[in-house]
């Protein structure tokens, strides 16, 4: 794991109005590996997400992606920057169809002028067709070719999150958020998304996850960091985490509540 | 040919009238594409008509050049107050884009040189058929070919998820103003050809009533695609012809129509996945 | 002269209010733009008229006839039209659209049934009498018609304010979905609320037409205008705005009127009108709306 940072973040906290959501949180995620983040529920995880990828604003710290600050610049920036992420509650696009969403994602790498789109040129014609291919081909890559024509808003929850996990790919990233990749699914589904997540970290992208499926992140990630009550209480490979007394604390506690 | 030219003296102006409103309908069709609901798009045909007819009866423009500024004019105006007005959002939008049409409406009542409630009189009839099929059919093309570009596609993510659309990589402020600056520039294409061939415009066409008649004609006739618009300005603007035997009471039939429609036929007349569904239990039916 | 044009004022805004009222009122908790509201008012007005002309009803009687009906068209259009589309969840344009329908409706009706031409009330069935107070003329009917629309006011802000029914409606307003899992009758609520602000929209339009006495099918057009002003103004769903909205634009419109042009004044209230909701989208007197992102 020699590989270069490419997301750090150092100091951050956010509160909203007087609630301290995330306090001094700081952990670096480097590039060609897994990275997993874990807390119980309401412990800020999707919080620092927002954070990474623009939707909110950090009170204070920095973020930093290649090296560069990402605080302050609007989200589609960040999505240019090479960061791209699904959601906990998924955000498909319910009115149009697969390949269409695929597309979408595409959008900051079609770089044909209005003037192409109205005489439907050459460059326009084949740029659209490259995009169609490589759609399709994520589609396959998550088993969905064969519904690519089909609403998003048809989808099984399980196909929902394949098809967002499509679409972020679909924008190149250098980095993936995942938000609970796995909820939903059944078991040989998880695997073959595991397959998929690892052969993501094996071409040199960096993947960052949430998941609260242990066996899942226990067996993927390469780094974890646990987050409760929006402070990092524990960081490092899953061994070391597993055996944190404080880790162990706060998820014995989390099953009192339960 | 006899008949063609006795129908055309009879009914050329509501044939135009189809065409005028058929450009409204997509103009606001653009803007709801984008999850815009905009209620400028009276006001912006009204600058387009005034702007148009200004420069032909006092600087005697050509009337390409005219019709072009009559485009661009309303665009410039949109471009001015989108940043602002496209912050707001669902009702808030409608109501800003409202309060923003009245303004120009009082304006234009106010002026000296629009004539004031009188109007402008006298406007040369320039206007011919097949300016507004040529155009209509432009229009048509163009925004086809936009649907089916990443344009489109942009302007259908932000209607259904902004956040989701930011994080594609879209700039969503600059694609909501370019819709609606694109839908000012058709309105007011629509309202510049319109002033040359009613000889005579006044602030009362381009009112809050005008503003919701081009919204329901898109809404009515559906927004699944460009057939909708073009088919929903067709009905409202015939609707009162054909119902001329009802004297005193053909609104009110126009009135039930719209209810109507929108309790029993949701995505409007035109909505292509209702007749997908009936192509599929006839199909079903014979098998 | 200011003294008489303040007396104006009142008279006028206190209408604008009542009218405004009704309009908040079912924005507030229907989230429903009802551009039927206008037509209301006018039926209103003709009602009132057909209850004297035709039924020599005393006007108090015929007031609240007016009331009865308009309310009563209130209810159906929630019924028949706006409870189908809440079931299926309309997008709220869809809504909007169906009371365009509608107002377009009862316009050409009661151009049908009563034609184009202004009526008017029959002079002796007008409160009669004036009397003055310092230098201003006040007629009994401008007198009554403050008083008729304050009390309705008072009574509306009393049951919002003080009763379970009241506290029920804010609820809804919050969060329609919240309110029917504390167990309250969502849908009942709505049918009241229709049936109340088209009533409040009614008898604005009776004291309206007294007020002119001039009562014609299209007057509900100028009236929905002020009403969207008043509630772009007093913030969207605000009741208390829809009243201090209503006093200021009856104010704006009578002095602007008496001090400078009429139309100028106009353009100088929808220009401030489009300025506030870039500044303040939840009105200038509205506390302050979440918006949706
Ligand atoms: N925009 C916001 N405004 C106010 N509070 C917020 C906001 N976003 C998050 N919170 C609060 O911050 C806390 C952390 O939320 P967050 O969604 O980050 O938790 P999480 O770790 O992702 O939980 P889960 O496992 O349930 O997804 C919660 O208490 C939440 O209510
Ligand atoms: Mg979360």
């Amino acid at each position: 794991m020699s590989d270069p940072t490419l997301l750090s973040i150092r100091n951050v906290g956010k509160h909203f109005g007087g609630l301290h959501v995330l306090q001094d949180v700081s952990f670096e995620v480097p590039a060609g590996s897994i990275y997993g983040l874990i807390g119980p529920n309401g412990a800020g995880k999707t919080t620092v997400f927002n954070l990474v990828t623009g939707l909110l604003e950090p009170s204070n710290g920095t973020i930093e992606f290649m090296g560069n600050s990402l605080v302050g610049l609007p989200p589609q920036r960040i999505t240019h920057r090479g960061i791209a992420r699904t959601f906990q509650n998924i955000r498909i696009f319910k009115e149009m169809s697969l390949l269409e969403n695929v597309m979408v994602g595409m959008h900051d790498h079609l770089n044909y002028s209005p003037a192409a789109i109205f005489f439907n040129t050459g460059a326009c014609r084949s740029a659209e067709k490259r995009a169609r291919e490589r759609a399709f081909e994520l589609l396959s890559w998550v088993g969905l070719e064969h519904k690519s024509d089909m609403l998003a808003d048809n989808l099984s929850y399980g196909d929902q999150r394949k098809l967002e996990f499509a679409r972020a790919l679909a924008t190149e990233p250098k980095l993936l958020l995942l938000d609970e990749p796995v909820a939903g699914m059944n078991p040989s589904e998880k695997t073959i998304l595991m397959e998929e997540i690892r052969n993501i970290r094996d071409r040199g992208y960096g993947v960052f996850m949430i998941e609260h499926d242990m066996r899942f992140v226990m067996g993927l990630c390469d780094r974890i960091a646990v987050l409760n009550f929006g402070r990092i209480i524990a960081e490092g490979t899953p061994d070391e985490v597993r055996n944190n007394p404080d880790v162990i604390e706060a998820y014995l506690g989390k099953e009192d509540e339960a | 040919m006899e008949w063609f030219n006795d129908f055309w003296s009879t009914y050329s102006t509501l044939v135009f009238s189809v065409g005028v409103h058929a450009l409204l309908a997509l103009s606001i069709w653009l803007t709801l594409s984008c999850g815009l609901l905009s209620l400028a798009n009276a006001a912006f045909m009204g600058i387009g008509a005034y702007v148009s007819a200004l420069l032909t009866l006092q600087l005697g423009w050509s009337f390409p050049a005219v019709l072009l500024a009559g485009g661009l004019a309303p665009a410039l105006v949109a471009l001015i107050i989108g940043a602002p007005v496209l912050r707001l959002s669902g009702v808030y939008l409608a109501m800003a884009t409202l309060a923003f049409g009245e303004v120009v409406r009082i304006t234009v009542l106010n002026l000296e040189i629009t004539g004031g409630p009188e109007g402008l009189n006298g406007i040369p009839l320039l206007t011919e058929g097949w300016h507004i099929a040529l155009i209509l059919a432009l229009t048509l093309y163009g925004l086809a070919r936009l649907r089916r570009s990443k344009v489109g596609r942009a302007f259908e993510a932000i209607k259904e998820d902004e956040v989701a659309a930011r994080l594609m990589g879209i700039d969503v402020d600059r694609y909501k103003l370019l819709a609606f600056v694109l839908g000012a520039v058709i309105a007011g294409v629509a309202g510049a050809l319109n002033a040359h061939f009613t000889f005579f415009i006044s602030p009362r066409e381009y009112g809050f009533e005008n503003a919701v008649d081009i919204i329901t004609m898109a809404v009515l006739g559906g927004t699944a695609n460009l057939i909708g618009p073009v088919l929903g300005a067709s009905i409202i603007t015939l609707l009162p012809e054909l119902l001329r035997s009802l004297h005193d009471f053909r609104s009110f039939v126009n009135g039930a129509v719209l209810v109507l429609v929108v309790l029993f036929l949701p995505k409007g007349i035109w909505d292509p996945r209702r007749f997908r569904g009936w192509l599929q239990r006839v199909k079903g039916g014979r098998a | 002269m200011l003294e008489q044009q303040l007396l104006n004022a009142l008279t006028l805004g206190s209408v604008y209010a009542l009218f405004a009222l009704g309009f908040t009122l079912v924005f507030g908790v229907l989230a429903v733009i009802n551009l039927s509201h206008g037509a209301v008012f006018m039926v209103g007005s003709y009602a009132a008229l057909a209850l004297v002309t035709h039924f020599d009803a005393p006007l108090w009687l015929a007031i609240l006839g007016a009331m009865l009906i308009s309310g009563t068209i209130g209810l159906l259009v929630d019924v028949l039209i706006l409870k189908p589309l809440r079931a299926r969840n309309a997008p709220h344009l869809i809504p909007m659209i169906a009371t365009i329908g509608v107002g377009i409706m009862l316009t050409s009706a009661a151009q049908g049934m009563f034609g184009a031409e202004v009526l008017r009330f029959p002079e002796e069935t007008l409160p009669a009498g004036e009397f003055i107070v310092g230098n201003v003329h006040v007629r009994a009917l401008e007198l009554a018609i403050v008083a008729i629309a304050f009390i309705l006011m008072a009574v509306l802000f009393t049951l919002i304010k003080r009763t379970q029914l009241g506290r029920a409606l804010r609820a809804i307003a919050e969060s329609p979905k919240a309110a029917w899992l504390l167990g309250i009758n969502v849908e009942g609520l709505f049918h009241v609320t229709s049936f109340v602000a088209a009533a409040l929209g009614g008898v604005a339009g009776v004291l309206i037409g007294l007020d002119f006495n001039a009562i014609t099918p299209q007057m509900g057009q100028p009236i929905l205008h002020k009403g969207i002003a008043v509630i772009i103004l007093g913030g969207m769903g605000d009741i208390r705005g829809a009243l201090i909205g209503g006093l200021f634009l009856g104010f704006a419109e009578v002095i602007s009127k008496a001090y400078l042009s009429s139309q100028m004044g106009d353009a100088v209230a929808f220009g401030l009108l489009f300025l506030i909701l870039l500044v303040r989208p939840s009105g200038l007197f509205g506390r302050k709306l979440e918006r949706k992102a």
